[in-house]
């Protein structure tokens, strides 16, 4: 499509160096011994030293992991299942109900998804902590899981299950030993995309959280409510390095399968 | 295929998540509107939602809204345009996408610092003679930083539509004689009005909700329908207020979604709109 003039070079420069600018202007002051963000002093590990010295914070750390392997675990079964339901419904219009149904988690805004499970927790007698994080974490993972999945089993020729059934495979053969292993990379696409979800959670969590628990998004909000601290920055290094590893892997995973899958998130 | 049965128990998880967590929670969002903050039934927060207090809170966080999503167009479409033109166009898409995962508040956080009374900016407006310069807490850092959040998400639906453009629509434009503006306005641009559509829809509707910009970068200067909610449900516990400004907020995510909506699946959209 032609070539590039200078001044759109010039353009795409600019918008990448506004795009990663805070970034690193972040990552750079997590090394300043002056605590603020403004006058670098002199180089030091401190603030990386004072991340693993709080216990507290660890616990939070653990905590979001915990919840995020959990949440990721159990909603890649229900999405699953919930894609084979939707591919083995006949009826089209219940069909594009269900999927209509599917995404309006996806299209909903936080605040709406962390207010509506509040009250439905609150309706149900669910207490706010962990329980109520996991499972917030659940249902809003299983539509994306859903819809990695679907295209794979739609693209699965029907001819594959009835050489599986002809040859003498059980129902159940022909689901663990032919479907699950065609739809693979659509169901690790899922389960590392709602990984990534919970992992980055803010919204939902801060609505049905209670006292006692807080995952990272949470603490860090609350930690830059109070101001500058340059632990929070020493956190973002590291969450950097862990985030750019995400990156990969999932690229690495895609790329394998060959599956265009659009990899934005929030 | 297999038997009814076994297709039968597939539904049952899936179609117990979407119950419980799709159906039930709008359902409530609706029966909480309808009562006051003493538990008592009543339609006087729908009364209060159009008193002018909340009209006025609606009409600027749309005007907030269109702003932060006009912006990221005019700066996403150029970009996803340019992009499509450079060689390794897949690798610097990437490069455009890895900061949308990193983590939102942490971006965020980065612009207390950056437009802080010492930050760079104003060490920049310093030097050049302007001066420091109230920076947090306007208008303008809450538009700059949502629009930098968004972009990312505004970029990635266009630059598939662009890049899914046949080239050879754009040369044969070329040799009947229209010039490149005319190509861009009459070609390119109703072409690739999908992908326009698509990141409309993923920067409209969170903008429209955002409270944790709001709160962080704007101060409580700037008060979206998502402060609001927030505000209600969190700090002055009258859910049935809160309630009612979700149940206008999921109306106007549905009117977005229907103007903004497309009959084939572009699979440009599958990132969370969050």
């Amino acid at each position: 499509m032609g070539k590039q003039s200078n001044a759109q070079k010039l353009f795409l420069a600019l918008v990448f160096i506004i795009l990663y600018a805070p970034i690193f202007f972040l990552i750079f002051y997590s090394f300043n011994s002056n605590g603020t963000m403004s006058s670098f002093e002199s180089f030091t590990w401190e603030h990386y030293a004072a991340v693993f010295d709080d216990t507290r914070l660890i616990m939070i750390v653990l905590n979001t992991v915990i919840v995020a392997l959990l949440s990721a675990l159990i909603s890649t079964a229900i999405g699953v299942l919930g894609a084979l339901a939707i591919v083995y419904l006949k009826n089209r219009k219940l069909r594009n109900t269900l999927l209509s149904l599917n995404n309006v988690l996806i299209v909903s805004p936080d605040v709406i998804i962390g207010a509506s499970f509040l009250i439905l927790f609150t309706a149900v007698g669910v207490r706010l902590g962990f329980a109520s994080v996991l499972i917030s974490h659940i249902a809003f993972s299983v539509p994306i899981v859903v819809l990695m999945v679907l295209p794979k089993l739609l693209e699965m020729s029907d001819s594959l299950i009835d050489a599986a059934r002809d040859l003498g495979a059980s129902g159940r053969d022909v689901l663990t030993r032919v479907i699950i292993p065609y739809i693979k990379p659509g169901i690790f696409a899922g389960f590392f995309l709602a990984l990534t979800y919970s992992l980055d959670d803010f919204a939902v969590t801060f609505f049905v959280t209670g006292n006692g628990f807080s995952t990272l998004s949470v603490e860090i909000y609350s930690m830059a409510r109070a101001g500058i601290s340059l632990t929070i920055n020493a956190l973002s290094g590291l969450i950097f390095i862990v985030t750019i590893g995400l990156v990969l892997v999932y690229y690495a995973l895609n790329r394998r399968n060959r599956t265009p899958v659009t990899g934005v998130k929030k | 295929m297999q038997n009814k049965s076994t297709k039968a128990l597939y539904l049952i998880p899936y179609g117990a998540w979407i119950l419980l967590f799709v159906v039930a929670p709008i359902a409530l969002v609706v029966y909480y509107s309808l009562f006051d903050i003493h538990g008592d039934f009543t339609f006087s927060n729908y009364k209060a939602f159009f008193s002018s207090v909340y009209l006025e809170l609606t009409l600027s966080s749309f005007w907030y809204a269109f702003l932060i999503t006009l912006f990221s167009l005019l700066i996403s479409y150029p970009t996803a345009y340019f992009l499509t033109k450079t060689k390794h166009k897949q690798l610097w898409l990437l490069l455009i996408i890895i900061p949308s995962w990193i983590n939102l508040l942490l971006k965020t956080y980065a612009f207390i610092g950056i437009f802080g009374q010492y930050g760079p900016i104003n060490a920049f407006f310093a030097a050049i003679g302007i001066g420091s310069t109230q920076l947090l807490f306007t208008d303008f850092s809450f538009i700059f930083v949502s629009v930098y959040i968004f972009i990312p998400f505004m970029i990635l639906p266009i630059f598939n539509a662009i890049d899914r453009l046949n080239p050879a629509l754009i040369d044969a434009s070329r040799d009947l004689g229209a010039s490149p503006w005319t190509t861009f306005r009459r070609v390119i641009l109703p072409l690739t009005m999908n992908g326009v559509k698509s990141g409309i829809q993923v920067t409209f509707i969170p903008a429209l909700s955002l409270f944790m910009i709001t709160r962080l970068i704007a101060g409580n200067k700037v008060i979206t329908l998502g402060t609001a909610i927030e505000q209600q449900f969190l700090v002055t516990q009258n859910w049935g207020m809160g309630s009612t400004i979700a149940v206008f907020l999921i109306l106007f995510m549905f009117i977005i979604m229907l103007f903004t909506g497309q009959k084939e699946k572009g699979g440009a959209s599958v990132g969370k709109t969050k």
